[in-house]
């Protein structure tokens, strides 16, 4: 299943060998991973056969730009509330033109058809998983851990006052102004 | 696609600015604990409810979210132990600490404590399960996810059955049943603690990542009665499981409601979720608050909004939280760390090469899953020819079944004589002392004797309570010793009490003439007069003999 999930994926997205590789590898490493628990397995609960739809070997055929849906457009709320759930700024030019060049890469996958191909969850899921007895092993590293934060009180953590909604779009930009960035 | 993206300011620069604006002031610490939240909203469709002509039949709808803590030596995906109480971030392991490279290593004990309240609750086992990122941002979660089942959690579609007294008398025990829709396998978060002058969070990790198993309730009650003994009979369940230790006031067991109203047969209200619930007196009388509030507002045409409503005990009124971030999104993804959870159903279907010791079969549990509450109150019933609210009585207190139990192997009194000592006179004791069972000065033995010297007439029933609140008061004595002691035994010698009706029939002639005119109720004024001069002594069958002939 794994080696048909990728080819099926190298196949219609054109995506670089540099990008796949890290899965691979992952793949391979598992392979020759000796450890006890690890079982090599096909998927017990899913479908076993082939499906003809992925095919045996590797093939690469990029994928033409009108075979893609039209390029989405990113209007200015939902970008607010990108920027709000990921806690992450990128409100400028080159981080919009970023996002839409991501969002046109990942548009390749419509071209795929997946019906009736399961999906995965990822590439260790033909494991066993590893059951570990109920026995304390750890912890007791208080000290340790304290070292760690910027600041701390008696023996807790010390964090900025939760729950605290980010400011609206325009007094956020206000605020950034006078950052040092 | 994210990591692509950020040219910019991260999550850093914006806490920078949030302590430009709350400077610091004078230190205090104020408690608040968060809770790890509901996962996806589960609410059938739900249209506005407007105001309808005959408002008084709105009826409420309950549903329950509830996240027991799973007693287990230690959390769900780290070796460290799990403890309430102990010193802040003591019990904390690099994972619970979300320190890079660390990778979750699922508790055994957790899977089968699920698996095993899952089958108490008739839930279906999935034989396979799989683990989902819920994120959150949140110091007292510092992974900035919970792991927890989503997709598809470890046991689903059960059922529990549960009871309480109704009818006029509530002497009736009416049997309902709600439906578990999943229990899923997820991580605790850490505590807060919120210092609102500094304006700043102090956090203990102690409970971060303690397993919760996450039981989702169907909205099949109506109000705040059938939900507390919706819980009520779920904390007996688990206490007799010992998958949960049930504790409400240590955050054992937390109750979140979901309550709506609408006119029966019409599609479901608005719902609002009550959390801050720590008690199940406190869940009944949230409850109700809100049914009733919501009734107010729609007779008042207004609309219900869909909030979270914290309940305050002191004004016994749920209010308004603040609302975490409005806009919710989990970015529910699958767990990439933790392959999916299989569980086998019996030894025959283990694969090759699985260790029969590691592996989880549904089927060993089910073997071991001890007498259930339920199974416990009928068998009282039965065995003893007991009421069936004293059945619930003798389980709703820890160690009373054994109690009763012992007392009635060393004693020849029927079982139905012997509930009431247990169930009134030692239980009402243990209340006034907030004692438990296993702290009562009287054993079960000390009490099945005094009940054979009440059986054998050497002390009567009044008596024979006089004599087991002495005992309760000086412990250790046994029941013949106190009678002894205070000579409180029967009075045998006929001549005394035949002495002592004759002063009282001679002193109360007004008494005897009412008898004599008919009104024969009188004589117990009579009966109760003799037994104050023998404080209670004199056999009260002989004594009522010997006043009928004195009065006739």
């Amino acid at each position: 299943m794994i080696v048909f999930s990728l080819t099926s994926a190298r196949q219609s997205l054109g995506v670089s060998l540099k990008l796949m590789r890290p899965s691979l590898r992952l793949r391979i490493r598992g392979h020759f991973c000796p450890e006890s628990h690890v079982r090599e397995a096909t998927r017990p609960y899913s479908s076993h056969t082939h499906n003809p739809k992925v095919p045996k070997a590797a093939t690469w055929e990029p994928v033409l730009e009108d075979q893609l849906p039209p390029p989405a457009k990113i209007p200015a709320d939902l970008v607010d509330k990108l920027e709000r759930l990921a806690l992450v700024d990128f409100r400028t030019k080159q981080g919009l033109v970023c996002l839409e060049r991501a969002i046109r890469f990942a548009d390749q996958l419509h071209v795929v058809d997946t019906d009736g191909v399961e999906p995965m969850d990822s590439v260790l899921e033909d494991r066993v998983l590893y059951l570990r007895d109920d026995a304390v092993v750890e912890g007791d590293c208080a000290e340790e851990l304290l070292q760690l934060p910027k600041s701390t009180v008696e023996e807790y953590f010390v964090a900025p006052p939760g729950n605290i909604p980010l400011p609206k779009r325009e007094e956020r930009t206000a605020m950034l102004k006078h950052s040092e960035l | 696609m994210a990591a692509s993206v950020a040219p910019g300011v991260l999550l850093h620069n914006i806490n920078k600015q949030i302590w430009i604006l709350y400077p610091k002031a004078s230190f205090h610490r104020c408690a608040a604990v968060r809770r790890i939240g509901t996962s996806a909203s589960r609410c059938k469709s739900q249209p506005q409810l407007k105001r309808k002509s005959s408002p008084q039949e709105l009826v409420g709808v309950v549903g329950l979210e509830i996240h027991a803590q799973i007693h287990s030596n230690t959390k769900l995906f780290s070796g460290s132990q799990v403890g309430f109480l102990a010193p802040p971030n003591s019990l904390v392991s690099f994972l619970d600490a979300s320190l890079p490279g660390t990778l979750p290593v699922l508790n055994r004990r957790c899977v089968e404590a699920a698996v095993m309240t899952g089958l108490a609750l008739n839930c279906t086992i999935n034989n396979k399960s799989l683990f989902d990122r819920k994120h959150y941002f949140y110091a007292d979660l510092p992974a900035g996810y919970q792991i927890t089942q989503q997709r598809q959690p470890i046991a689903v579609n059960g059922m529990l059955t549960y009871s309480h007294l109704g009818g006029k008398k509530r002497n009736q025990v009416v049997n309902k049943t709600v439906q578990i829709k999943q229990i899923q396998l997820e991580q605790d978060s850490g505590k807060s603690l919120h210092d609102d002058q500094r304006s700043q969070t102090l956090i203990d990790l102690n409970r971060a990542g303690v397993g919760l198993m996450e039981l989702v309730m169907e909205p099949d009650m109506s109000c705040g009665e059938e939900a507390a003994a919706a819980v009520r009979e779920l904390q007996l369940i688990l206490q007799a499981l010992g998958t949960c230790q049930g504790n409400m006031s240590e955050g054992q067991l937390r109750v979140d409601a979901n309550v709506s109203v609408h006119m029966p047969g019409e599609p479901l209200g608005i719902r609002t979720e009550v959390k801050n619930i720590n008690s199940a007196r406190y869940l009944a009388r949230a409850i109700d608050y809100e049914i009733q509030r919501q009734i107010g507002v729609l007779q008042r045409g207004g609309t219900v909004q869909n909030e979270t409503r914290a309940f305050d005990s002191k004004s016994g009124q749920t209010i308004p939280m603040r609302d975490k971030e409005g806009l919710q999104d989990y970015r529910f993804m699958p767990e990439p760390n933790l392959p999916p959870l299989i569980v086998y159903k019996d030894n025959a279907s283990l694969p090759t090469g699985v260790d029969a010791c590691q592996a989880v079969v549904v089927e060993r549990i089910r073997e071991g899953l001890p007498e259930l509450p339920s199974v416990t109150r009928d068998r009282l019933v039965q065995t003893y020819a007991i009421l069936p609210e004293h059945s619930f009585t003798l389980v709703n207190e820890d160690g009373l079944v054994e109690y009763f139990e012992a007392v009635v192997r060393e004693t020849k009194r029927e079982p139905r004589n012997v509930i009431g000592w247990v169930t009134n006179e030692l239980l009402s004791l243990l209340k006034q002392k907030d004692q438990s069972v296993s702290q009562s000065p009287v054993s079960p033995s000390a009490l099945a004797e005094l009940l054979e010297l009440q059986e054998t007439g050497h002390i009567s029933s009044s008596v024979a309570k006089q004599v087991f609140q002495e005992m309760w008061r000086s412990s250790g004595k046994t029941a013949l010793q106190v009678i002894q002691e205070q000579d409180l035994g029967l009075v045998s010698d006929t001549k005394e009490i035949h002495n002592i009706c004759q002063r009282v029939v001679d002193s109360h002639p007004d008494l005897v003439r009412a008898i004599r005119n008919g009104n024969k109720k009188v004589l117990n004024k009579l009966m109760g007069l003799v037994q104050k001069e023998t404080k209670g002594r004199a056999d009260p069958v002989v004594v009522r003999a010997l006043l009928e002939e004195k009065t006739s």
